[in-house]
């Protein structure tokens, strides 16, 4: 088949589905629709469908970035608006059937918005404030085509870069890669183009082409979404890769944490291949290429370049030093090119519409969108993709809705393990390569966490620093060592014990490590401790000083206690839950903790009802009245 | 050797590439990594034994001891244990009566922390089997176990 007619296909197929006669049920099952039990709403609909005889499709599609509004589901009518409702359930589902499906009622008591044009009663989504300052590129198909069919990506533009990459010369397509300014989006931010130009000109007939989706960054999940909701454009631009530095053999190296994401891929994988659009003789060019799936075995290690190869090798994912770089000398010795999934996905893009429309987009040094994990404390988590310069300020507080429960901002975590926490005098700062780098933070994998006033900033630097020392591989003694000795002086800290020189320690032990680590992981570890000194140091102070932990976290440094005069006495709710059977009842008939038994879970305070509140937390546990069992006069 | 383990090494190519796809495959088949297993990926690969343990240790997927027939892994993620993951990781450990990395003696759970599972939006999650249980807290903890593997033996309630 020509590309025309391959084309023409996917159009007609396309449109028998979105554009043709019957309703079409968009429902999201992407890794965090389902948890949110996205799957009994698929199967709801297809047997209340089946039950009333009606005849509308179900396709499942991936995420369009809403995560807190999952299961969500999409109808399109022929005739009518198409509507969007949020949170789901199977119980729902009847109503909706009945309602939107085969009646005229949208239900939109049940809807988070419409989607083309409404009523003028009803939200219309893209109009929602949040999506004023996001600028969707990677995220532009996602949770709207089924990544199980090649032919919504094609009918929606794909692939014709590939066709248009084949009829071009080599260099030219790394001439616009360059041109347009994009920079790697694995973390470092490394120009694309002049490392697919110096592996192009690398000596050797064999050179491999790498798609680094390793996320291992516990908090991000961008390369997730991508790969679960339209796998396509990164084999594309895989393919376009390949073609460009003269390359016949790709793998994606995936962790094997994504199962979903691996699924989806073989059969993206597969579709491309029965098209002619990846294997041999792609199109009818004379170029082959083909793409093999590597599964990770849960290192996080394995994500850095040269430790990502020797994993692909069957060996161990150790780091070595550079040079060699990749490009000359990388997987089994070979020039290689290594690039995130998003870094791939942004090159169909770029030829399509351009590298000067890319580089329009984004800051001086750093053109083009950033796609953000959101998650932590904001009302809104989910995916964000913005230009690349908007501000911390507007991706937490206008996309993500500022934080919940209407408590207040305390820090940002940006750049995973190897990046720091900003407090809110930092939120002007732009996001961009540079500008984040400056605050003492970076862009890293894109995985942006709030907290808020509940969260430790001691606790959180050392939950980093137990990451890191878990996952140094252990070939620099000043990360295997030095991260340990970090770390034992946070959980000192954490559990009371201490000592005021210990923060200056920190701080010493830190550039040391920094300064003598080979790989990114050893220079970057002791980013989340330093940052948090930097502009959280009166909490170090307090835990050390006055064995306090503002933030109630501390678990040795706080103490549950149940307020009299605020329990209702009747109800048995928190001596029901407490596991250690802790909580008594005294002769007035309240409830009392034996601080010597409780373990410090919280049950009794997550059980106790809202309306009473009775149960809170004291640091330091001095604070408890001494009987433990004062009553209301 | 087991047939099983025939089966996962017969149509491979013996190329040291894939020891760690090899030690995937056992793991999926068994739940663990077998001693006898290495013992026959070592030969097969004409590598030396201590190689593949070594490379068996190195990566965070493997375990050595069996899994349970519903494994439970509590996330640890950044965005989980800000919202109290080390809190349900701790109930679950009681609950079960096990540490990380242990099985119960009626083999039905075992318990591992994992490292993000894609679902921060929703932490803190645990992932039982297959499942993911979004939004967990202590008190939750029970209510899934019950899910997964009802309480059989004791006569319903009646209310
Ligand atoms: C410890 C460590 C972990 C890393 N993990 C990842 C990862 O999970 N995904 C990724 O794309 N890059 C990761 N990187 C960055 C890679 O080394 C590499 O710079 C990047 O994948 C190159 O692709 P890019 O140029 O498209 O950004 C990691 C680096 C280090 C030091
Ligand atoms: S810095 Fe740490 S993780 Fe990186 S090579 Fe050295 S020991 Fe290994
Ligand atoms: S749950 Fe709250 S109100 Fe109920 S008995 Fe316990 S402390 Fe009192
Ligand atoms: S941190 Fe738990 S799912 Fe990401």
């Amino acid at each position: 088949m020509t590309f025309e007619e391959i084309q023409k296909q996917a159009k007609s197929n396309w449109d028998s589905q979105y554009h043709g006669k019957a309703p079409h049920i968009l429902i999201g099952t992407a890794t965090c629709g389902r948890a949110a039990g996205a799957l009994p709403v698929v199967e709801a609909f297809s047997n209340e469908l089946a039950k009333r005889n009606a005849r509308a499709k179900v396709t499942e599609v991936g995420c369009i970035g809403l995560c807190s509004f999952e299961p969500l589901v999409t109808i399109i009518k022929p005739s009518s608006f198409t509507v969007c409702y949020n949170n789901a359930t199977p119980q729902v589902v009847p109503t909706l059937v009945e309602g939107y499906v085969l009646g005229d009622d949208p239900c939109l008591d049940l809807a988070l918005g419409t989607l083309d044009g409404g009523d003028g009663k009803a939200v219309y989504i893209p109009e929602l404030s949040r999506f004023e300052h996001e600028y969707r590129l990677l995220l532009r198909n996602c949770g709207y085509i089924d990544p199980g069919n090649i032919n919504h990506y094609i009918a929606n533009g794909g692939y014709s870069s590939l066709a248009m990459a084949l009829q071009m010369e080599p260099d030219t397509i790394v001439g616009e890669i360059k041109k347009s300014g994009l920079r790697g989006r694995g973390g470092a931010g490394f120009p694309t183009g002049r490392k697919w130009q110096q592996c192009r000109e690398a000596s050797g007939q064999t050179k491999y082409i790498i798609c680094n989706a390793d996320e291992g960054d516990p908090g991000a999940f961008m390369d997730r979404v991508v790969l679960e909701s339209d796998p396509q454009q990164v084999i594309e631009g895989m393919v376009i890769a390949a073609y460009a530095v003269g390359s016949h053999d790709g793998f994606i190296y995936i962790r094997a944490e994504y199962p979903l994401a691996i699924e989806r891929l073989q059969v993206a994988l597969e579709q491309a291949k029965n098209l002619g659009l990846l294997g041999d003789n792609i199109l009818g060019s004379g170029f082959s290429f083909d793409i093999e799936i590597v599964e990770g075995a849960g290192a996080f290690v394995s994500g850095e370049s040269t430790a990502l190869m020797y994993a692909i090798e069957g060996r161990r994912s150790m780091p070595r030093a550079r040079p060699p770089h990749s490009v000359k000398a990388g997987l089994w010795g070979k020039p290689t090119v290594l690039n995130n999934v998003k870094t791939y996905a942004y090159v169909p893009l770029i030829l399509a519409r351009g590298a000067d429309w890319f580089s329009g987009i984004g800051t001086e040094g750093s053109k083009g969108t950033a796609a953000f994990a959101l998650a932590g404390k904001m009302v809104n988590t989910g995916l964000a993709e913005v230009a690349m310069g908007t501000t911390l300020h507007e991706l937490i507080f206008d996309i993500g809705g500022g934080i919940r429960s209407g408590k207040k901002f305390k820090a940002v975590q940006i750049g995973g393990p190897s990046g720091g926490c900003l407090p809110e005098s930092m939120l002007r700062t732009a996001v961009d390569f540079d500008s984040l780098r400056k605050a003492g933070a970076i862009m890293g994998s894109g995985g942006v966490i709030a907290m808020d006033e509940d969260n430790c900033m001691v606790d959180t630097a050392k939950f980093f620093l137990d990451f890191i020392q878990k996952e140094s591989c252990g070939k620099c003694s000043t990360c295997r060592i030095g991260s340990k000795q970090m770390l034992d002086m946070l959980e000192d800290i954490t559990v009371g014990k201490g000592k005021i020189e210990d923060i200056d320690w920190l701080v010493e032990v830190g550039q040391d490590i920094s300064g003598g680590s080979l790989c990114g992981l050893g220079r970057t570890a002791p980013n989340p401790a330093l940052t948090t000194i930097r502009y959280f140091r009166d909490e170090y102070e307090a835990h050390i000083l006055e064995k306090r932990c503002p933030a109630l976290v501390c678990k040795e440094l706080i103490a549950y206690y149940i307020l009299p005069e605020k329990c209702e006495r009747a109800c048995e709710h928190c001596v029901l839950s407490c596991p250690v059977k802790a909580i008594t009842t005294n002769e007035k008939g309240i409830k009392v903790i034996d601080q010597s038994k409780c373990t410090k879970c919280g049950s009794c305070q997550l059980v106790c009802p809202p309306e009473y509140n009775a149960v809170i937390r004291l640091s330091p546990p001095s604070l408890v009245p001494v009987s433990g069992a004062k009553t209301q006069e | 050797m087991k047939p099983e383990l025939v089966d996962i090494l017969v149509p491979n190519k013996k190329d040291r590439r894939h020891l760690i796809s090899l030690l995937q495959q056992v793991q999926y088949k068994f739940g663990y990594i077998p001693k006898e297993a290495m013992l026959a990926i070592a030969d097969f690969l004409e590598i030396p034994e201590s190689t593949v343990y070594g490379i068996a240790t190195f990566y965070n997927l493997f375990r050595f001891t069996p899994l349970g027939k519903h494994p439970v892994k509590v996330c640890m993620g950044t965005a989980c244990h800000l919202a109290g993951g080390k809190l349900v990781l701790e109930a679950m450990a009681r609950e079960l009566d096990i540490q990380v990395g242990g099985i119960t003696s009626d083999q039905e759970f075992s318990l591992d922390r994992v490292a993000c599972v894609g679902c921060c939006a929703l932490a803190p999650v645990v992932v039982v089997s297959d499942s993911v249980y979004p939004r967990m807290t202590p008190p939750k903890v029970e209510e899934v176990l019950v899910t997964v593997k009802p309480v059989s033996q004791e006569q319903p309630e009646k209310h």
